[in-house]
């Protein structure tokens, strides 16, 4: 079975296959996977191939018999006695049917085998991947992951569910049709042996040519294509620049070239295949020519029944030769892409030391408690190592960076000496140009990255004590760029807590401004969002999003440019709901409108990873510097 | 739809005519062999002529080798026809999308278009391939040996008929069933590589929500659930081979008990049985192969329907027959226009428009998201035919334009803008391709985008990545303006263009409009009212409607969502621009 639908694949994908270091450890990765969950399964596996194997050798070894023990004693009998004959042909019935359901246990058990490993190590994946920390995604192209699961996994899938069992079968064939073979008659095997060298030969070279045509073909189908994404992409800018023609022109050129060598290669592809039949057909010659000239001299006592017997035997067995040969292709195809399926499940995956767990809690005698029932207050339970006591200290949001140093890459850093404190209920802004620092600072708080230096607190804790499940279940975030899941829309709210029931998530989307929109989808409520929401416009996903974040009711909101995609108008919609929303939570808001900022506790101007400027709006104003320069927009800036 | 892929098999026809011809050669000298051998084991082994037996060797040979010529020209050919049967596709579908208007590139869209071009192709190559050097043969092959088994003992020829027709009934029921599960088994695949995808573009909602069980638990199902599928799928395929080897050896064995009668009673020769066992073998195995071509073909019969859809299209906006080569001046006029996307929507997104613009005015447009402030431009430069109204540009309707003339001295900077490979130089030549290095510095001048590229380190001469992925959004803005002043337009429409530029930068490229093209009519699209203020005029568009047409100070006093957009925007002062753009965040 092909691939269902090529997924788009980065650049990856399209140069000349990968150098494979290590192929042998790579194999024996792929048997040990699925080895590990059918063992029992593979030992029948061989089983039913040597069953089916030596049925098949019975039955071409028939011939012989056949001809050589009864149809000539037959002819010489005057009354033939056919009933030996009809015991012979029941007894090899016997091994064919063996045969047969060796053939059909064996595609049975592969079956489940393939499938399987494949099932398993596709949730290895997936489960390795949701673990990974947010930089694996930011350093990885999203294309080449995607590739992992689609291209990759259909390469072992050929090559366990074929490659494997056809070459075992293969090496199995040869060696009992050459066991066979020789029996019959040795100087016939040593012929038919030295002609298969002869098509090896060819088979090496023709090969050489023709994957030395292919890679320059993946190379100009490589530049075709890239071409085509590029024209397609800017097609409207093509249009509004009347570009056609010489978009036209260049594509031609390349397209052409790609013709050029996809012919090329292709024809040495498609030659080899008659040229090895026809060497076969000139082994098969050779034997019946010696073959013959034995039978008839009697030589070696071979008759013609074995003659008839060898033969076959001479087609099977050049037949899995070119099977290995091609099947080696295969094998090392499905070793380029195993190699990538390892890479990705040797990740390391984001560590986690926290301790500091988030709890129910209620007041008990003015003493803070653990408890089991949903109280709508949270504690963070801190187990002190030191002296075996443990205390519980209140989910409330105060947020404090002390020195904080940050870097994406070693040498560069982005943020230097952030101090900050954000007390419960406050309303933080951060402003500045791109590239200033803005979204880092919020990937730190939620440990998306670990921070090079300095500390931050939460509630009074070390964040990197607290485990970082309960630390993020404490933060709501709405992020920059909007991503919504291919369910319905109730659903996509519900993501924030998965408990919620309806009337939640009505509420929410009302807080949001969103239920009004939401009421005009065709099925409300239930409509099925597809591709990342792309039935919405961009400020409606923006709302679904502030809602979805609302219902999970965190004590700390981060808003990354939650409006920007929403006109004015909107906004002043949405920001009634973000105002109740932000009511008596700790907000970091990052923003460009002033509107948005304006009313914050305190206003923080970053720049090159710099605070550069804070304090309120009217203070900052007054202070005539960067942000009041942005503020007016008089002023050039520095 | 076969016709009209057929139609770009072109100067391959001799190609794809040859390969199936070559491949019955093929087929005849294949039939040749068993009955040569049959010869070898008749009036040589069993006669004890060994002469005979070299004179029939030497014909094998022979025939051996026009096989092998017959085989490798099949190949050669079939090579030759498939590849340039996709390069033929390619070609008319790319020139075919060149010819699209804005309607048809939003109908298939970016990447429907881009798959067709490369994956559809592909898969039609291969089938094409397979059909001439396959689909051909095999049928050939199966004819030819029945009636070279009809030819040498009819009876036994029956026992083939009875087989072929048995095991084709099991191959079609097998290969009906197996579609039917791989059908679903597809569909629920490209489900699952959804996911997939939205977990890997989304992992940091997925992670702040702390929802990775939850999405390990949601694809674990999905997982198993394609297990299921594709083992219920294979289940049915995994008869194909027991069914087949089953028929072959029943054959065998009916062969060998009724062959053995026949040879006694002297109907049939030892050499005869022995060829009529090859040829078994030659027609149960092409009906194999004939089965497996189906499917392929089935399969990639998906993409031929898709790129024939492609090549079929009409494009929407074509050329007028005499069309106007010249537009006078910069005016523009909407009498009664509407417009909608869809001719089956129920609602316009543009209804009713009617107003003027002079020659060489500065009119800004303001409104909501999804108003049809972008529709209303694109209307412009007809990259979109209106449904009822004119649009009329230097006094013709734009319909009777020449589409380049109209589209050169209507320059407009989209929203969604792009660059392409090549230096700084070339993507400003896009916009004329005789200018000058003075006359591209100067709108880069112009578009306050010429300081920036000359802190590259190779100015001009830098290289722009694909998608323009090593320049700031800002950046690409101002490249993009510049690109289309070097058009020399008459009028000049950005559309939301300057969103990622600074305040104080966007005020000088509008002044720099101002005194440099004062005779261009420029229609600017802003969210930002400080962007549009200074315009001669302003055109509030409301749901579906032009609602207000004026300066900025009438509009204050007359339009009250303008009034309170300006309200809420200046109240709140201007915005940070810079940060507005990039969605992912500069520092990443």
């Amino acid at each position: 079975m092909a691939q269902p639908k090529q997924v788009k694949m980065g650049q990856r994908g399209r140069g000349p296959m990968p150098k494979i270091e290590h192929p042998f450890r790579i194999l024996k990765r792929i048997f040990g996977y699925t080895f590990r969950w059918y063992w029992i399964h593979w030992i029948f596996v061989v089983i039913c191939v040597f069953a089916s194997t030596f049925s098949s050798v019975q039955g071409t070894m028939f011939m012989k018999t056949l001809i050589d023990d009864y149809i000539i004693p037959l002819t010489e009998q005057s009354s033939p006695d056919y009933l030996p004959l009809l015991y012979a042909i029941l007894r090899v019935a016997g091994f064919y049917l063996i045969g047969v359901v060796a053939a059909f246990a064996q595609a049975r058990l592969l079956m489940y085998i393939t499938q399987g490993t494949l099932r398993n190590l596709r949730d290895e994946l997936f489960n390795k991947m949701e673990s990974l920390p947010v930089r694996y995604f930011d350093t990885h192209a999203h294309g080449d992951i995607m590739s992992v699961y689609t291209n990759d996994i259909d390469t072992l899938r050929q090559m366990i569910s074929q490659s494997l069992p056809m070459l075992l079968s293969s090496v199995v064939t040869v060696v009992s049709v050459l066991v066979s073979m020789i029996v019959l008659n040795w100087l016939l095997t040593l012929i038919t042996i030295s002609m298969v060298f002869v098509m090896l030969f060819c088979t090496a070279k023709l090969s050489a040519a023709s994957g030395k045509n292919f890679a320059i073909q993946q190379r100009s189908l490589g530049s075709v294509n890239g071409y085509i994404e590029e024209i397609m992409t800017g097609q409207k800018v093509v249009k509004s620049f009347c570009y056609e023609d010489k978009a036209m022109e260049e594509f031609i050129k390349r397209n052409d070239e790609l013709y050029v060598s996809a012919d090329k290669a292709n024809t040495f592809a498609n030659i080899l295949m008659p040229i090895n039949a026809q060497l076969g057909n000139l082994s098969y010659v050779l034997c019946a020519i010696v073959g013959g000239a034995f039978a008839i001299k009697g030589i070696g006592s071979f008759t013609l029944g074995a003659l008839a017997s060898f033969l076959t035997f001479n087609k099977q067995f050049a037949h899995p030769i070119n099977q290995i040969s091609m099947q080696l292709n295969a094998i090392m195809v499905g070793l380029a892409g195993g190699q990538r399926i390892f890479d990705l499940l040797d990740q390391v995956p984001e560590t986690d030391e926290g301790y500091v767990t988030l709890v129910n809690a209620k007041m008990v005698d003015g003493k803070l408690t653990e408890c089991e029932e949903r109280t709508g207050m949270w504690a963070w339970k801190h187990f002190h190592k030191a002296d075996g006591t443990t205390t519980y200290v209140e989910l409330k949001g105060d947020v404090e960076f002390h020195d904080v140093d940050f870097e994406y890459e070693e040498g560069h850093p982005v943020l230097h000496d952030i101090d900050l404190y954000a007390t419960p209920g406050q309303k933080i802004a951060f402003v500045g140009s791109t590239g200033a620092g803005k979204t880092t600072i919020t990937n730190l708080i939620n440990r998306f990255y670990d921070i090079a230096d300095g500390k931050i607190r939460y509630d009074g804790i070390n964040i990197n004590k607290i485990k970082k499940d309960d630390l993020r279940h404490s933060l709501g975030i709405v992020l920059q760029d909007t991503h919504l899941f291919s369910m319905s829309v109730k659903e996509n709210i519900r993501y924030g807590k998965l408990d919620a029931t309806d009337e939640e998530v009505y509420a929410a989307a009302k807080l949001a401004n969103a239920d009004a929109f939401i009421k005009h989808l065709p099925q409300g409520y239930d409509t099925i969002l597809e591709g990342d929401g792309a039935n919405l416009s961009q400020g409606q996903r923006q709302l679904l999003a502030i809602a979805r974040a609302a219902i999970a009711d965190p004590p700390v909101l981060i808003l990354d440019e939650a409006t920007s995609s929403i006109d004015t108008h909107t906004e002043s919609l949405v920001q009634k709901g973000m105002d109740k929303l932000m009511k008596g939570r700790t907000t970091f808001v990052i923003a460009h409108r002033l509107s948005t900022v304006k009313n914050s506790d305190c206003i923080i101007v970053l720049e090159k990873g710099r605070i550069i400027e804070r304090g309120n709006h009217d203070q900052l104003i007054e202070k005539k510097g960067r942000y009041y320069h942005l503020y007016t927009g008089n002023t050039a800036q520095s | 739809m076969i016709k009209t892929l057929a139609k770009q098999i072109k100067q391959f026809k001799r190609a794809s005519i040859v390969t199936p011809l070559f491949m019955i050669l093929e087929v005849f000298c294949e039939m040749a062999i068993p009955y040569l051998m049959a010869s070898i084991v008749d009036d040589g082994i069993n006669k004890g002529n060994l002469n005979h037996i070299y004179n029939i060797a030497g014909g094998m040979v022979v025939v051996a080798l026009v096989s092998l010529f017959a085989g490798a020209m099949g190949g050669k050919f079939g090579a030759r026809a498939s590849a340039g049967f996709a390069h033929n596709l390619r070609e008319a579908m790319f020139y075919r999308i060149q010819k699209f208007s804005f309607k048809e590139i939003d109908k298939y869209s970016t990447a429907g278009l881009v798959t067709r071009l490369t994956t559809d192709v592909t898969n039609i190559q291969n089938a094409y391939q397979m059909i001439l050097r396959m689909l051909v043969r095999s049928p050939m092959s199966l004819i030819a040996a029945m009636v070279m088994a009809f030819f040498l003992n009819a009876r036994i020829a029956l026992i083939y008929l009875a087989a072929v027709f048995v095991l084709a009934i099991i191959l079609v029921t097998i290969m009906l069933l197996a579609m039917k599960h791989f059908r679903v088994l597809f569909e629920k695949y490209d489900k699952m590589n959804e996911s997939v995808q939205e977990n890997v573009a989304s992992i940091r909602v997925v992670k702040s929500f702390v929802r990775e069980e939850y999405e390990k638990k949601k694809f674990n199902t999905a997982s198993n659930n394609i297990y299921k599928l594709a083992v219920a799928a294979e289940k049915v395929l995994s008869f194909n081979n027991p069914a087949m080897v089953l028929t072959t050896n029943a054959c065998i064995l009916l062969i060998s008990w009724f062959g053995a009668h026949l040879v006694v009673s002297n109907e049939l020769t030892t050499g005869d049985l022995l060829a009529l066992l090859s040829y078994c073998m030659n027609i149960l195995i092409s009906l194999m192969l004939l089965s497996m071509v189906f499917v392929m073909i089935t399969m990639s019969s998906a993409s031929a329907k898709r790129v024939a859809e492609v090549l079929e299209q009409e494009s929407s906006i074509v050329n007028p027959e005499n069309p106007l080569m010249e537009v006078k001046d910069g005016s523009i006029t909407f009498k009664n226009v509407s417009f909608k996307y869809y001719d089956d929507a129920d609602t316009y997104v543009l209804n009713g428009v009617d107003l003027s613009i002079k020659s060489g005015e500065t009119i800004g447009i303001v409104g909501g998201t999804g108003v049809g402030k972008s529709t209303f431009v694109n209307l412009i430069s007809r990259f979109y035919d209106v449904n009822t109204g004119e649009v009329i540009v230097g006094g013709a309707n734009v319909k009777d334009y020449d589409l380049e003339v109209l589209r050169n001295n209507v320059s407009m900077v989209l929203q969604k803008n792009e660059l392409f490979t090549g230096t700084i130089f070339e993507n400003l030549r896009w916009g004329d391709e005789n200018a000058t290095d003075e006359e591209c510095i100067n709108a880069c001048k112009i578009a306050q985008a010429d300081e920036f590229i000359n802190n590259f380190p190779e100015g001009y001469n830098t290289k722009i990545e694909q998608g323009g992925t090593n320049v700031s959004g800002g950046q690409k803005q101002r490249l993009c303006i510049a690109r289309a002043l070097l058009k020399k337009p008459k009028i000049l429409i950005l559309d939301d263009s300057t969103s990622a530029v600074d305040t104080s930068t966007d005020r000088k490229i509008r002044e720099g409009l101002k005194n440099d093209r004062p005779d261009m009519t420029k229609i600017i699209i802003a969210q930002r009212i400080s962007s549009v203020k200074e315009a001669d005029r302003i055109i509030v568009i409301e749901d579906d409607k032009v609602t207000a047409f004026a300066t900025h100070d009438e509009l204050l006093k007359i339009n009250e969502t303008y009034a309170s957009l300006y309200e809420a925007q200046t109240s709140g002062g201007g915005d940070f621009d810079e940060a507005k753009l990039n969605s992912k965040g500069g520092e990443e």
